[in-house]
């Protein structure tokens, strides 16, 4: 969905400031309504599209009991430059990766980011099957098995995801709307419930993990809708076995512009809740002493019938990649009550809290 | 207590005796301001040069370990993949360098082909920055460049002007896009994304250059072994300071020279004192013996006298220093760093200060100040006062004698030193042999002197005889004023033998290097314009030409931590008649020939009939070495092979430059308006030998302006000197006016003896100053240059210049004898008898 378009868009980045749209003379290929999404061949990537994204989070589990959410993105980009150039170079896509720990002792992220453009086998993305890498950061699948590595600066993570299901299509059959006008969409569908495996380096010290991920896959050639100033987002994994995506889209005075959900059962049956059905309510704001912005970090989030409210495993999960690309989000592992029980554990993404977000 | 007492009363009568001879003194300090300060500009310039170099070497390899370089056509972009993908790389970060050729500018610019992603990891101040609104992948468009603020400036353009790239002989229309922050500011520098640059101006599939960032824990040198191994023929992995390192070493020679043609002008200043101080103590004599007999030790009086040259040499070395700072500044900012030498071109450096070498000119000031006091202070304090204090000694003077035997050993000497080694590359063997030859020439003037006097006629009109005869009889005068005038005509002469025979030699090997009748060039030779194979059959086609002869440039890296060695690629025939050979021309072998200029012979010790590997097209390939040839453009070495070998080689068939034989009949302005025609206008040059020439020549009397200057102002102080020493025996010799005066020599005649005796003194010097310079122009020529430049040249003096120099210097010295003793004749004569009585 959108929410991650904005981060694609900065795949263009290193110190560029993000500018209007341009007019590409390039045809991007368009999403359209009643496509079904085809397994294995849209696990892999889409380069004809403008934006791609495999979006893997989750809650692990160290040897001592204690909680760590991790992060792990790759973004893909057709840029729509040098599509005629014949080198080996020419920039026609372009890799971003994003990967984070969020450790409640260290009391904010560990974070660091690559980007490349495709080729020379130093970056690059399968079409057949889930995997994008750059350099020895990767995320690709192995059967129905996803594996994430990234050797970070001062950490590192190699895990491996086991679905419990299939995957999860959003909106109408993978059809997700952004807006009204229908010419806003990309293809989406989830994954939720992955049984994650593995080991996480922190200081050198390298400890297995265990816990619950959630892998988003979604592409789109088509820009944030007009009024949007931000969204905010939520993949949630519950106990019982269920799962719950939401997302709304905001106005610059925080009023919903648009939003949608989708609940997976227990069982495995799925439902799209539409718009009116999806409400988030912010219950606690925390400021940034970087960069200044209020953060509303706790949520009260209905979907249908139920009602949860969303608590941040801490505050500060800010991400400032402004050096690189220009941008500060939150992305953070947060916990799920219901009726004052905890009866899950998810991320939680907020965008345009600052500055207008910008895509492309 | 007591002795700073009187260290204090006799402040003024040493220091103030400098105030009192204040044209003496003045020309001391002249000549040690102008030696402090043009040994400091020259210090300051090349350090400031250095500085900047190796800061923006600095700036453009980042922090890269290791830079992967290969030969100026490139290497294969396989090799990215390869190195990136290995386990002592955290980053590569390839790149495409190239000499830019801009329509409608005669300067190329260096254009650098980047990865921006690749780039942000290892040399983040190359990053570009798009103009603020640009579109976001501003940076990757295949039409956008962008420029350092330098480079802007240069060019006179802007953000959002459209700029025309020559490649080949097309150009290639790119939109300035933005700037580069991290570039610094005096560095002229393009950058556009590496796929363009290599689809639109350089060449695809081909990098020039890696830039690598080690895993943590790997030391570049284990790197460097491992990976080596990896690269094909001719691709060397350096570290980033080798380039710094190489363009010091180069530049070091030129730098070098300079300081020693300082160190003479310090020298002559040295003189000048010496001459000052000599004169300046006969006449101080009875004042001397008189403060000895009330009591100053000897050892106080030598150290006074020493004061007062340490007082000139402190004064002419802080004034210097400055002026050196001056000229420094004026120089960095009308010429660039390298005085138009053109070892940095393109760097614009500030000035630095740098406090300690500025403190070490002064100190050499003063040291040069002591050291010309030295000799004088000796002979003052050693004489004893009572014989002092009778009159009429003063005529005495120290160096009367002279040390023929010391001078003839320091001549012998020189013969040695000249045949030295270079030490480190530099010919300290032939400055050692300069000194020698200077120090024996004056230590032998006084016998020469002697000689001069013996050999001169007893006869003719009583002021010639009058002035022989006082050369005979105390020559000490003259010697001390022809010492100056020796030592400056030995280097001026030195430096125009030396000059006029490089300059012929230039001149005649142009004209072999350039036989044919037109030349025609795409762009410059490191440049991205140049010859397809199609342009070169139109070329050949065109009415009017007979022949053509086409040339293509590489550089090839023989080994790691030495400088890329240029590859001409010509037209050469087996016996390698069309160069300009050094010695005979091997041709047994079957082994396609190789030509090495001189420096190759010296540096890498080649010699004809050895078979060398050579690392063409990523493969090495034997070669037999043919001959040397002589070249006076790449002083760090240059090899050629004939253009088929060439081409069959490497299978690259592009060329840069064509040499053009006109059809007897053709026209060559017409022939010369059909070839530029061939392309768009400005993508090709064409020209004739003879501007080429000139062209050259006038480059040639560029470099050399600096050292034209260094001749003249050493010839004004010699003169100087001459003037100096005249006024102050003048000044002393009043009583023997006054005596002549009462036998009846008239004013006029006693003017004439006083020229005739400056002519004399002079014409010693002038005459073994002649001689010395004549030596001195062989060791620059045959040791000092060929071991700095390694390039030798033939002898060729300008014996008419030299003459007339010469003739033009005695006349000079008459003149400014007389007009020195001026003041003493117009004295009455009664009042300067009766003066001392």
């Amino acid at each position: 969905m959108d929410r991650r378009a904005f981060l694609a868009a900065l795949a263009s980045l290193p110190i560029w400031p993000a500018g209007e749209a341009r007019a590409a003379a390039v045809e991007f290929a368009a999403v359209l309504p009643g496509r079904r999404l085809v397994f294995p061949r849209d696990h892999g990537a889409h380069p004809d599209f403008r934006h791609e994204w495999w979006y893997a989070t989750g809650w692990l589990t160290l040897p001592d009991g204690s909680p760590l959410g991790f992060q792990s993105t790759f973004f893909r980009v057709r840029s729509g430059v040098g599509e005629g150039n014949p080198s080996a170079f020419a920039p026609r896509q372009l890799l971003l990766a994003h990967a984070a720990l969020a450790d409640p002792r260290l009391g904010r992220l560990r974070h660091d980011q690559r980007v490349a453009r495709a080729g020379f086998g130093r970056a690059g993305f399968a079409d057949e099957r889930t995997g994008a890498w750059i350099g020895d950061w990767r995320f690709e699948q192995d059967g129905d098995r996803y594996r994430a590595t990234v050797r970070a600066g001062d950490f590192a993570y190699d895990l491996t995801l086991a679905p419990d299901g299939p995957p999860l299509a959003n909106g109408v059959g993978g059809f997700s709307a952004k807006a009204a006008d229908p010419r806003h969409a990309s293809y989406y569908y989830s994954r939720p419930q992955l049984a994650a495996g593995g080991t996480v380096t922190i200081a050198g010290r390298r400890q297995a993990v265990s816990g619950r991920a959630w892998l988003d896959h979604e592409w789109s050639s088509q820009p944030l809708p007009e009024g949007a100033q931000g969204w905010d987002w939520v993949g949630l994994n519950l106990d019982d076995g269920g799962a719950l995506m939401a997302f709304r889209l905001r106005r610059p005075d925080g009023s919903p512009l648009w939003a949608a959900a989708t609940e997976r059962a227990p069982d495995g049956g799925a439902r799209n809740l539409p718009a009116e059905a999806v409400a988030f309510e912010p219950l606690r704001s925390w400021r940034s002493p970087r960069s200044g912005i209020a953060w509303p970090v706790a949520w009260r989030l209905r979907a249908g019938a139920r009602v949860f409210v969303l608590w941040p495993l801490f505050d500060d999960q800010e991400l400032d990649s402004r050096r690189t690309t220009g941008a500060i989000y939150w992305e953070g592992a947060v916990r799920v009550t219901e009726n004052g029980r905890e009866v899950g554990r998810g991320y939680l993404e907020m965008t345009g809290y600052g500055e207008r977000i910008r895509l492309g | 207590m007591r002795q700073a007492g009187r260290a204090m009363n006799l402040a003024p009568v040493f220091l103030g005796a400098l105030a009192r001879r204040r044209l003496a003194t003045l020309f001391s300090f002249a000549a040690i301001v102008l030696g402090v300060a043009l040994g400091m500009a020259v210090q300051a310039v090349h350090e400031s040069a250095l500085a900047e170099f190796g800061r923006s070497l600095r700036t453009l390899a980042g922090t890269a370990d290791l830079q992967v370089l290969g030969p100026r056509g490139g290497f294969d972009e396989d090799l990215y993949a390869q190195l990136a993908a290995r386990p002592e790389v955290a980053d590569a970060s390839p790149l495409v360098e190239i000499e830019a050729r801009l329509a409608g500018h005669e300067e190329t610019l260096p254009l650098f082909g980047v990865d921006v992603f690749a780039l942000a990891r290892v040399t983040p101040a190359l990053l570009p920055q798009p103009a603020a609104g640009a579109d976001r992948f501003a940076a990757l468009a295949d039409d956008a460049v962008f420029l350092s603020a330098a480079a802007q400036t240069a060019l006179g353009v802007k953000v959002g002007d459209r700029l025309a790239v020559q490649s080949g002989t097309a150009t290639q229309t790119v939109r300035v896009a933005g700037d580069l922050p991290g570039v610094d500011e005096n560095r002229r520098l393009a950058v556009m994304d590496i796929a363009a640059v290599q689809a639109r101006v350089a060449r695809l599939g081909r990098l020039t250059r890696i830039d690598l960032r080690l895993a943590e824990g790997v030391s570049p040198a284990a790197a460097r072994a491992s990976l080596q191994a990896l690269l094909p023929a001719g691709v060397q992995i350096e570290v980033p300071q080798a380039a710094e390192d190489q363009a010091a070493r180069l530049s070091r020679a030129y730098r070098v020279n300079l300081n020693m043609l300082a160190a003479m002008a310090l020298l002559t200043g040295g003189f000048l004192v010496f001459s000052a101080q000599a004169l300046s103590v006969v006449r101080r004599r009875g004042e001397f013996a008189f403060l000895r007999a009330i009591g100053l030790s000897r050892r106080r009086l030598f150290a006074w006298l020493l004061g007062e040259g340490a007082v000139v040499g402190l004064a002419g070395g802080i004034a210097g220093a400055a002026l050196g700072h001056g000229l420094a500044w004026a120089a960095l900012a009308l010429l660039g760093g390298d005085l138009g030498a053109g070892y940095f071109s393109g760097l614009r450096p500030p000035l630095r200060f740098d406090p300690l070498a500025s403190a070490a000119f002064v100190a050499l000031g003063v040291v040069a100040g002591i050291a010309g006091a030295w000799l004088p202070a000796r002979e003052a304090a050693t004489v004893a006062p009572a014989q002092a204090l009778k009159a009429g000694d003063e005529a005495a003077i120290p160096g009367g004698r002279g040390h023929p035997r010391l001078g003839l050993a320091a001549l012998l000497a020189s013969l040695g030193a000249a045949a030295l080694p270079p030490v480190t590359g530099l010919p300290l063997g032939g400055y050692l042999a300069v000194a020698c030859l200077l120090a024996g020439s004056i230590l032998l003037l006084p016998a020469l002197a002697a000689g001069c006097a013996r050999l001169l006629p007893r006869r003719g009109p009583a002021p010639a005889r009058l002035a022989a005869a006082r050369l005979g009889a105390a020559p000490g005068h003259a010697v001390v004023a022809a010492a100056g005038v020796l030592t400056s005509v030995a280097l001026a002469a030195a430096m125009a033998i030396m000059v006029a025979s490089f300059r012929d030699s230039v001149d005649a090997w142009l004209h072999q290097l350039l036989p044919a009748d037109l030349y025609l060039r795409a762009g410059r030779a490191a440049g991205s314009g140049h010859l397809d194979a199609a342009l070169q059959a139109r070329i050949a086609a065109v009415p009017g030409v007979a022949r053509v002869g086409f040339t293509r440039h590489e550089t090839l890296r023989l080994a790691a931590g030495r400088a890329p060695l240029p590859l001409i690629a010509r037209p050469v025939s087996a016996d390698g008649r069309e160069l300009p050979l050094v010695g005979g021309v091997l041709r047994a072998g079957d082994e396609p020939a190789l030509w090495i200029s001189e420096a190759v012979h010296d540096l890498y010790g080649w010699r004809p009939g050895q078979r060398v590997e050579l690392p063409l097209a990523g493969r090495a390939v034997r070669l037999r070495v043919a001959g040397v040839w002589r070249d006076y453009v790449r002083q760090g070495g240059a090899l050629m092979v004939d253009l088929a070998d060439y081409r069959r080689l490497t299978g690259d068939l592009l060329a840069n430059d064509a040499a053009i034989d006109l059809a007897a009949d053709a026209a060559p302005l017409a022939v010369a308006a059909a070839l530029r025609a061939l392309a768009p206008p400005g993508a090709l040059e064409v020209a004739h030998p003879a501007e080429i020439r000139a062209v050259s020549l006038r480059l040639f009397d560029r470099t050399f302006a600096v050292t034209y200057l260094l001749e003249a102002v050493a010839v004004v102080i010699g003169l100087a000197g001459v003037a100096a020493s005249f006024a102050a025996l003048a000044a002393a010799r009043r009583r023997e006016f006054g005596m002549l005066r009462h036998l009846g020599v008239s004013r006029r005649q006693i003017g004439w003896m006083l020229a005739e005796e400056g002519a004399l003194a002079a014409g010693i010097g002038v005459a073994g100053g002649l001689v010395a310079g004549g030596a001195i122009g062989l060791v620059l020529i045959e040791v000092v240059n060929r071991q700095s430049f390694h390039w030798s040249m033939d002898l060729h003096v300008p014996w008419g210049s030299l003459a007339v120099f010469a003739l033009a210097l005695v006349a000079l010295a008459a003149l400014a004898a007389v007009l020195a003793g001026r003041q003493a004749m117009r004295q009455e004569a009664v009042l300067a008898v009766r003066e001392d009585w």
